[in-house]
């Protein structure tokens, strides 16, 4: 997994709550058994303007235009900022591997989907939940000045604005240690082995009928 | 000290160690698959080099990609005319062989959707942790089992250590009291829950549905419910253990048996709430208050009983929600104030985890039973959830009522409540689905998808438009 420390980019804003993983990455997509190459149908029902199928060269469909991270200032944006639930409905999660395929590190809400929000951290992606209040002012001030950046310090649980306000964030401490060490958290399951397997004599002994 | 929840006493049994920040690994105990979210988990394992903890927890089926046609489905996955589906069946096939895991092929008749089949054959157990690459997971709840939908990685985290990482959530209660009335079903009832706490009402939460018009429903009607639990923000929702849940179990192909069966029956029987456990969350609805449920908008909690009217975005004081209720109205082609039961609608769809069960036809079939498709819907649909399922209905001669009617009778799958087979709406096409998501595209691009229960997805097709089936 790619480490998470600090990171450092362009700001663009999905002003919508409840944006679902279908919205994210509709269903057609799912048909890969690969883990990349979702980035150019992040939001392809909002992206462009004619219904995309699996194996299409996306680069020559139609944009539409009005569609916010298809404005020329948020091309190059790395940081998603939206609105309360992001992320609800499937466990897909091959909606994080869309938004980290088209160049998003972190997307700040004020709330998430709980899938969602565990897939996320599985793939160096980081969600950080914000305030209402904070995010609607972060939306006026993304909206009122182009290039506008946001630094992530993820060591120091803080997101930083331009003009150096900052505001804390909350992550629980193992996610924390795994993202900022890019760590396979399979293989620090399988340090815990020995008790797993004492964990299972022990249940096969008593509800047997769980193993047949 | 308080007593403990039902989600308290099934964690606790599954917790493996803890760590101060309260991080656990939870034991898995019942692992399902299927062929769209597993693909990248048994690569992850391969390119690792790492084996199955314990193979014989898993059961895979393929069910999101399935086609649902008599023709298409004759010859295995050759029938499969979309080449990416293919694969994605194929891949499953050879990695279950590869990795010895049991597994119904596309041409097995317990061949079907996963939350179907899994209480259909037992391997859904009381006490049980059940996970699957698949929010609707929760579906298996209804048994007094903590289901939990996951992600990818977690799927191959469970493959490869049989624990999932897991933080304890809150508990909460749903609770509704007194009898649900004539004519409203679990489906109603879960859709009014979720009109009432909002999409993300259950985020955080694991949720235990009480209450008698809860306790009343069948097997299949606290399935419904469960389903659903994600559509309130919830990733586990459950139901205490009592007699109707043994009944169920008892005699399925992966239920214990002998010995193990008594001594299984006594364990079941402490997996509910204790009188004095306490919840974060308490919320109660009265079943008498309940009607039949149709969703307007493009969330679940957009939801009205079919008596109402649209609403007006006008009427909303928060502005965020009412540029929402806007933006829902647009894409679904609706007008402020309109009467629900005067929504015209294209095409039906019965099926899907939430409703495709045996009672679901029944209740459906009995809408549809001496009466015919109305001319003005192009195309009613009824896709049972399991090769078992429909078999069922077919010895009950469900099928001919629907056929009669102008229903067509199709395989069993996913189908049109995701479409990612050929079973979708086109662009602007409006559906009375009974189905658990209403999302923007859901069920094709542009389509407009309207949740609601069997009986009143089968009264919209003889009608034409939304109806209450009270009043049929
Ligand atoms: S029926 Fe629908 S909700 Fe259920 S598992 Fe299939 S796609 Fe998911």
């Amino acid at each position: 997994m790619e480490k998470f420390t600090i990171h450092k980019g362009v700001v663009a804003p999905l002003d919508r709550s409840n944006v679902d993983t279908d919205a994210i990455i509709p269903k057609q997509y799912l048909k890969s058994i690969k883990r990349s190459g979702f980035g150019p149908t992040l939001f392809d029902d909002w992206r462009y303007n004619e219904p995309g199928e699996p194996g299409m060269d996306h680069s020559k469909r139609e944009v539409n235009p009005d569609f916010v991270l298809n404005k020329p200032r948020y091309k190059d944006a790395s940081v998603l900022l939206a609105r309360r639930n992001f992320g609800c409905g499937s466990s897909r999660e091959h909606a994080v591997w869309a938004l980290d395929d088209d160049g998003f590190r972190a997307v700040i809400a004020p709330s998430f989907a709980d899938i969602f929000f565990n897939n996320s951290f599985k793939n160096g992606f980081l969600p950080i939940v914000l305030s209402e209040e904070i995010v609607s002012k972060l939306f006026e001030e993304v909206e009122a000045t182009e290039g506008y950046e946001l630094t992530v310090n993820l060591e120091d649980q803080v997101v930083v604005t331009p003009s150096g306000e900052s505001f804390a964030f909350e992550i629980d401490d193992f996610r924390k240690y795994c993202l900022l060490n890019g760590l396979d958290d399979i293989a620090l399951t399988l340090k815990h082995s020995d008790e797993i397997a004492a964990y299972e004599e022990k249940r096969k002994a008593t509800s047997p009928w769980l193993f047949n | 000290m308080a007593g403990k929840t039902l989600y308290d006493k099934l964690w606790d049994a599954h917790v493996v160690r803890q760590d101060d920040d309260g991080t656990a690994l939870l034991y898995i105990d019942r692992h399902l698959v299927h062929e769209v979210t597993s693909p990248q988990a048994f690569e992850g394992l391969r390119i690792a080099n790492r084996p199955l903890w314990r193979a014989s927890s898993i059961l895979a089926v393929p069910d999101h990609n399935v086609p649902t046609t008599t023709a298409d489905r004759g010859n295995g996955t050759a029938g499969i005319s979309d080449p990416i589906s293919k694969i994605q069946i194929e891949t499953l096939n050879s990695n279950c062989k590869s990795f010895k895991v049991n597994a119904f092929s596309m041409d097995d008749i317990r061949q079907g959707i996963v939350h179907v089949i899994g209480p259909e054959q037992g391997a859904t157990l009381p006490g049980m942790t059940v996970v699957c690459g698949d929010s609707h997971t929760s579906t298996h709840g209804a048994f007094g089992a903590l289901a939990h939908g996951i992600g990818t990685s977690e799927v191959e985290h469970v493959m490869a250590t049989q624990c999932l990482i897991q933080k304890k959530m809150k508990n909460m209660l749903v609770r509704v009291n007194g009898k649900a009335s004539e004519g409203v079903t679990s489906k109603d009832i879960v859709l009014a829950i979720i009109g009432k706490i909002g999409t993300a009402g259950g985020n955080g939460c694991a949720i235990e549905f009480a209450g008698e018009a809860i306790s009343d429903l069948s097997m299949e009607g606290r399935m419904t419910v469960c389903n659903m639990a994600i559509e309130g923000g919830a990733r586990a929702g459950m139901i205490a253990v009592d007699q109707k849940t043994i009944d169920y179990v008892e005699g399925r192909p992966f239920a214990p048996t002998g010995e193990q069966w008594e001594a299984a029956k006594a364990a079941w029987s402490d997996l509910k709430s204790d009188d004095d456990a306490e919840f974060d969350i308490v919320v109660e609805l009265e079943g008498k208050d309940i009607l039949p449920q149709v969703t307007w908008g493009t969330s679940p909690e957009m939801v009205l009983p079919v008596t109402g009217n649209v609403p007006n975005p006008a009427d909303e004081a928060d502005s965020v929600k009412s540029s929402g209720i806007q933006s829902a109205l647009d894409y679904m082609g609706l007008t402020a104030g309109q009467p629900i039961n005067e929504i015209q609608i294209d095409k039906v769809f019965i099926g899907s985890c939430t409703n495709s069960r045996i009672e679901d036809l029944r209740a459906a079939a009995v809408v549809a039973k001496g009466r015919k498709v109305a001319s003005n819907v192009m195309l009613a649909m009824v896709v049972a959830g399991s090769g078992l399922v429909k078999k069922q209905a077919e010895d009950e001669g469900l099928d001919v009522i629907f056929k009669d009617a102008g229903f067509e009778w199709r395989e069993p799958g996913c189908s049109m409540c995701l479409a990612m087979n050929a079973d979708r709406l086109e662009p602007g096409e409006r559906c009375a689905s009974t189905s658990n998501r209403n999302f923007e595209s859901r069920q094709g691009q542009g389509g407009r998808t309207h949740l609601v229960s069997p009986a009143m997805a089968a009264a919209a097709a003889v009608s034409g438009h939304f109806t209450d089936v009270r009043s049929l």
